[in-house]
């Protein structure tokens, strides 16, 4: 009886959560111009629209431009920082492992603001560099944690063992050290990717003028009129950050099987 | 292969000295043991041969060669981890084949170099498997090969058959040693298990708290301990107070409790320099009960048995002569002694083995 309840409460918490995203999903492919039900009839004609709207497929390649640097510059940041954390000893590592992951705790808006008013204080004007600063410092976290947390569980042992077969520290890690974690890289480069490119809080303050990305062009339409062209770019947006990080995660199995780790 | 020699090394963590100055001389192609309870510094020592610590003071030499700062990957050195260490990514062939890929070997002769070497430790077979996909028996055998097939100056091995279990522990022991004898690598050989350590070596070098205690043959070691540590260290031994009473021609003359004066070999009391207090070592193995009196130059003295631990082919028993308890361990021959039983001590003066005081 209890469980049912338990069971029942669930169900509806989640209905509640997917819904309005299944809703918006579903207009997508309705052929009416206004988006309501009963749908009219099943069509692909807004997802051609937004294939034709310059704006959108401009912020399209500007979100993926910004979401793959991101990716990259935190990761190979993530990564150097996990591997000094982890393997090394560094004076007053526990107050730099804090700092790096401070970011996530602090609310974004906080963030965005701060660095904005650090950003005038040195007098520095807003550009596409800045944005993708913001999006590295608040994206670098969520690398740390997934990269460090994999880098413990990697025995020194088996570096020690590669070295005292002649490998030098530095093809010790490319040899070793890489492969083994690199999982939790891929996890963190996804990651990275997803949340540059869904970001809006943070983005909405530090982007320069007259640049937009997916997330700040939807915003920017929705302050017009409701197109059902949004709903095909929120479908679009739905499929690819829940989608990228699911197909991350099936490489990684793959890549984790193979090396039997 | 090489002769390895620490020279006055020292090694301290912080305030804490994990290694006093210790000095050790391991001829080529020998067999050497680092044997102490845990804790008293074997793989700190290790490790440092190995380049992977830099010791505080003092040189290490590699074939008579200062190695304090080569790093580890360029010292030629093989090392075999209690855990094995296998690259878990790597197939078995992979692994094995991994330290050739730094050195001049032909890549056509790789695949031959690793066959022979998983061959070397019978496990010709398992090239294409990964590590995970081995026992832990196997798992060590491919960490061998590959510490091996690179053909390195020195191999270390840190309790490499602790992880395994019992029956097995000592198949490997065997198989190690015969692998070690017939490449002729200089070995360092790390264990805390006494036996393990006993069986192997051409030299044990018996270690406490960061200081050597003894270095010897197994039988040196065994038969003339050089301290008390090393008498209780390596098997069980009765230690009492005794006192040298003079030193002649047919040995040492010990006035021992309990055993009365006994004439001990000299080569027995290497370190009794005079007349004075010393003390007795007498093994529990060497401690023989019996329901009858002596024979002719037997010791034999009155005792009753008060414990009695059963091993299965031998007994250890305490039993208390006079005040004191003394440990005795027996093969079974027959019935082994009851508790409370009346019976008497046999103890050869020849078996024993004296201290100064
Ligand atoms: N990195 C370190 N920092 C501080 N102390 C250390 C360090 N490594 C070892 N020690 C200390 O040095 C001493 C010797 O350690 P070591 O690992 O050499 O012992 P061991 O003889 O190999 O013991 P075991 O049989 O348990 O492996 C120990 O007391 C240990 O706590
Ligand atoms: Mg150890």
């Amino acid at each position: 009886m209890g469980w049912n309840l338990v069971r029942i409460w669930t169900i509806l918490v989640y209905t509640f959560m997917f819904l309005p995203v299944a809703v918006v999903v579903l207009l997508s492919f309705n052929a009416s111009q206004f988006g309501s039900f009963p749908m009219t009839g099943l069509s692909f004609r807004w997802f051609v629209e937004l294939a034709q709207n310059e704006a959108i497929l401009r912020a399209f390649r500007t979100s993926i431009v910004l979401g793959l640097l991101t990716a990259a510059i935190s990761t190979t940041l993530g990564v150097l920082a996990s591997l000094a954390l982890v393997r090394y000893r560094v004076p007053g590592s526990n107050v730099i492992s804090t700092l790096l992951i401070a970011p996530i705790l602090v609310p974004e808006v906080v963030l965005a603001v701060a660095l904005l008013l650090f950003l005038n204080f040195l007098q520095i004007n807003k550009s596409f560099t800045l944005l993708l600063l913001g999006h590295v410092i608040f994206t670098l976290p969520f690398v740390i944690l997934v990269v460090q947390a994999r880098l413990v569980s990697i025995k020194r042992d088996v570096e020690e063992a590669a070295m005292s077969l002649g490998a030098s520290p530095r093809q010790t890690f490319f040899q070793i050290t890489l492969p083994l974690m690199l999982p939790a890289v891929l996890a963190g480069a996804l990651f990275a990717f997803t949340i540059s490119f869904d970001d809006i809080t943070g983005t909405l303050f530090w982007k320069p003028g007259g640049v937009e990305t997916v997330p700040t062009q939807i915003f920017a339409m929705l302050r017009n009129s409701i197109s059902p062209e949004i709903n095909a770019l929120g479908t679009v947006m739905i499929i690819m950050t829940v989608g990228l990080p699911l197909l991350g995660l099936a490489i990684a199995r793959q890549v984790a099987k193979k090396s039997g780790t | 292969m090489s002769s390895v020699t620490l020279n006055n090394i020292v090694k301290r963590f912080g305030n804490f000295t994990a290694v006093h100055q210790s000095s050790l001389e391991i001829p080529e192609g020998a067999f050497v043991t680092l044997l102490g309870p845990s804790g008293c510094g074997k793989t700190t020592n290790l490790r440092m041969i190995a380049g992977l610590l830099d010791p505080s003071e003092g040189e290490i030499l590699i074939g008579g060669k200062r190695v304090n700062d080569v790093p580890i990957h360029k010292r030629n050195l093989g090392l075999v981890f209690q855990n094995y260490a296998l690259f878990p990514h790597k197939t078995v062939a992979e692994n094995v084949a991994f330290g050739l890929k730094y050195r001049d070997v032909p890549a056509d002769q790789i695949p031959k170099r690793v066959q022979e070497a998983l061959e070397l430790v019978q496990l010709p077979n398992v090239g294409e498997r990964y590590p995970k996909e081995l026992s832990g028996g196997q798992q060590q055998r491919i960490a061998l090969a590959r510490a091996i097939v690179i053909e390195p100056d020195v191999l270390l091995l840190d309790e490499p058959l602790s992880a395994l279990d019992a029956n097995l522990r000592e198949d490997m022991r065997v198989e190690l040693k015969r692998i070690q004898e017939r490449i002729g690598v200089t070995t360092v050989f790390v264990t805390h298990d006494q036996s393990e350590a006993l069986a192997m070596s051409d030299q044990i070098v018996v270690m406490s708290e960061g200081r050597v205690e003894q270095v010897g043959a197994p039988e040196e070691v065994y038969n003339t301990p050089a301290s008390e540590f090393v008498a209780n260290f390596l098997g069980a031994s009765n230690i009492m107070e005794a006192k040298c009473a003079g030193m002649g021609g047919e040995g040492v003359t010990i006035e021992a409790p309990i055993f009365g004066t006994m004439t001990i070999p000299s080569e027995k009391a290497p370190r009794v320099t005079g007349a004075g207090p010393a003390k007795i070592v007498i093994r529990a193995e060497k401690l023989q009960l019996s329901a009858n009196p002596a024979p002719e130059g037997v010791v034999s003295v009155p005792a009753t048995v008060e414990t009695v631990d059963y091993q299965g082919q031998a007994v250890r028993y305490f039993v208390r002569a006079g005040d004191t308890q003394l440990q005795a361990i027996n093969m079974i021959d027959g019935h082994p002694f009851a508790e409370g039983a009346e019976v008497h001590l046999h103890l050869r003066p020849i078996d024993c083995a004296a201290l100064p005081g």
